[in-house]
């Protein structure tokens, strides 16, 4: 089981960021199960979300304290120390940011993505919802799947033209995410 | 739960609301009246989508509050109707006067309460209390596990509040946040097949009916003996319901392929030493935890609540009899007591369990996170009550600091 915890802000897409992925993993026949936790919902507050993606069947109902992987949407927590708080030795982080310097240390942090989704999605959808583009680069990254079930995924959540705006960016997202081993 | 090869289905992976609103749009009510609430919110989304877009037919009455909700289900349902509602916490205490007043009508509402904390402390979270402040109003009350138990729990209870010899209203309860939020996959049953489940309701004799212009009155009314009868009749009612959600789940399983074992759920029970008693979300992180256990040696069980009212006694005295030690997970108080709410009333069974000995854990307050490590400090609690050695009464589990506080 691969347990990812997913930082952003309200307005991201971080939960459905981490819906289309246990979407895309039930695709594949394997099981996800994913959760967001939050106070009141407001645009711009700090959301953490949760996903568990196995070939069995998904019973714990917790949060994640020890995650094999990072999503980081929002880049000012891109160096903060909460988002690292628990991570697994050989732990992974795929991160939102036109900024590419690897100036990111975490003794546990073994492999690195980075991609610049606020700027294909404006491109894409006109609009810097990073979401889509995050789970193909998520994909990419893992290895854990690949980028078809992922644009599968995405008729559940979108329709007509935002669909195929939305499928580019994720392909976008997987062909041009960047990959560091640190 | 036991799923065997599925024939028919539909995988979707999709929140516990919105299984509750799909759940809802499957057994075709003619009324829903709905307001929405943090985290109920989505319910009522979808199902005005599905209204919107002509997938419901029903009528859809979005009303200024939860009182009016409850009050408006209420009617329709003595009116012969089959209806849905749903709220959580501060909407559940808004209608609370309507909830009893629907019990004692003994009108068959079927509605979703997502858990969370009470007014009192303003917490948007997960709990259990919203449930606790309104188990003895006279519904009978349903609590799932996870998203598919949602779904499936919403299904049943309309085969058991409008069955004849029932007739009681059924509150089907999920953890908020927990449950809620949380996208997984659920196996969506096809129309015929709910309507085939539901079919065996027409066949039963018609409940009485309030029709406009008639002279029957509704809702019932009554002093001394006749007031005892209607209470008698209700209390009645609510025992023949424990034996029923039992034969509910089984004719589910025979079209559904999926059983959850009625009243309780017993998972590794057969040759457990220790139990923990436990109900909703929770259950999941325990039955991972008690697996990890027995791989180290411990036989440890899981008893899961999923039925709540009427308290499973006889059912949980059958799981339990004999046991050494039983650890109760409660996610919600019992002002009053020391211990949790479910624990107390476990605690009427002792005599009957043939010595085992009971604790009571308190966790999962407030958003107050039911780790695998806390669940583990509960099973290894439960065990030294086994062995004999002194172990507190009742833990704060997420609260260390209880115990300098005195008292309990």
């Amino acid at each position: 089981m691969s347990e990812v915890r997913f930082h952003g802000r309200g307005g991201q897409g971080v939960v459905t960021t981490s819906k289309i992925l246990a979407n895309a993993f039930a695709r594949t026949g394997q099981f996800g199960a994913s959760f967001p936790m939050f106070g009141f919902e407001r645009r711009g507050a700090p959301v953490t979300a949760f996903g568990r993606f196995s070939d069995k069947p998904v019973r714990e109902k917790t949060q994640i304290y020890n995650p094999d992987i990072l999503v980081v949407l929002d880049p000012s927590q891109r160096n903060s120390e909460a988002v690292f708080q628990g991570l697994r030795p050989g732990g992974m982080m795929l991160l939102n940011d036109s900024d590419k310097a690897l100036n990111i240390s975490n003794g546990n942090l073994k492999k690195l993505a980075i991609i610049d989704a606020n700027k294909i999605a404006q491109e894409e959808i006109g609009l810097a919802i990073p979401n889509t583009v995050i789970v193909g680069a998520f994909a990419r990254m893992s290895g854990l799947l690949d980028i078809e079930p992922c644009c599968d995924a995405l008729q559940d959540y979108f329709s007509g033209k935002k669909l195929s705006a939305n499928i580019v960016c994720a392909k976008r997202g997987f062909e041009e995410v960047e990959l560091f081993d640190l | 739960m036991n799923t065997k090869v599925k024939e028919k289905s539909q995988i979707k992976v999709i929140t516990g609301n919105a299984a509750a609103a799909i759940a809802a749009k499957l057994v075709r009510p003619d009324v829903v009246a709905a307001y929405p609430i943090t985290p109920q919110t989505e319910i009522i989304e979808q199902i005005s989508k599905f209204h919107a877009n002509g997938e419901m037919d029903c009528e859809l009455i979005t009303v200024e509050g939860e009182n009016s909700a409850m009050n408006a289900v209420m009617a329709a349902s003595l009116a012969g109707g089959r209806v849905f509602t749903a709220t959580s916490s501060w909407g559940l205490a808004f209608m609370y006067d309507a909830v009893l007043a629907t019990a004692g009508a003994r009108a068959p509402v079927v509605m979703v309460n997502v858990n969370r904390e009470t007014p009192g402390i303003i917490a948007v979270s997960s709990g259990q209390q919203d449930m606790i402040s309104t188990r003895d109003a006279g519904w009978i009350f349903l609590i799932a596990e996870n998203c598919q138990e949602v779904m499936d729990l919403v299904l049943q209870a309309y085969r058991l509040a409008e069955d004849y010899d029932i007739q009681v209203p059924v509150m089907v309860h999920y953890d908020g946040f927990y449950l809620s939020y949380l996208s997984e996959v659920v196996d969506v049953p096809f129309q015929e097949d709910v309507d085939r489940f539901l079919s065996v309701l027409k066949d039963q004799p018609e409940r009485i009916k309030l029709v406009p212009g008639g002279k029957l009155g509704c809702g019932s009314h009554g002093i001394l003996k006749g007031y005892l009868e209607l209470r008698h009749k209700h209390l009645s009612a609510m025992e023949r319901a424990k034996a029923k959600i039992d034969q509910i789940d089984k004719e589910f399983q025979e079209i559904f392929n999926r059983s959850y074992s009625g009243q309780i759920e017993e998972y590794r029970m057969d040759d457990a030493d220790v139990v923990l008693v436990g109900s909703g979300s929770m259950c999941g992180t325990i039955k991972t935890v008690i697996d990890e256990k027995r791989q180290a040696g411990v036989k440890v069980g899981l008893v899961k609540i999923r039925m709540y009212r009427p308290f499973p006694g006889e059912a949980m005295v059958g799981a339990l009899k004999g046991k050494k030690a039983i650890g109760v997970v409660d996610r919600s108080l019992c002002f009053g007591f020391k211990g949790g709410p479910m624990y107390t009333e476990l605690k009427a069974f002792e005599t009957q369990l043939d010595g085992s000995k009971m604790i009571s854990f308190i966790d999962g307050i407030a958003n107050t996170d039911i780790t695998k490590a806390n669940v583990g400090q509960m099973i290894d609690s439960t065990c030294d009550l086994a062995a004999g050695k002194d172990v507190r009464e009742v833990t704060w589990v997420s609260y260390p600091e209880a115990q300098e506080d005195g008292g309990l």
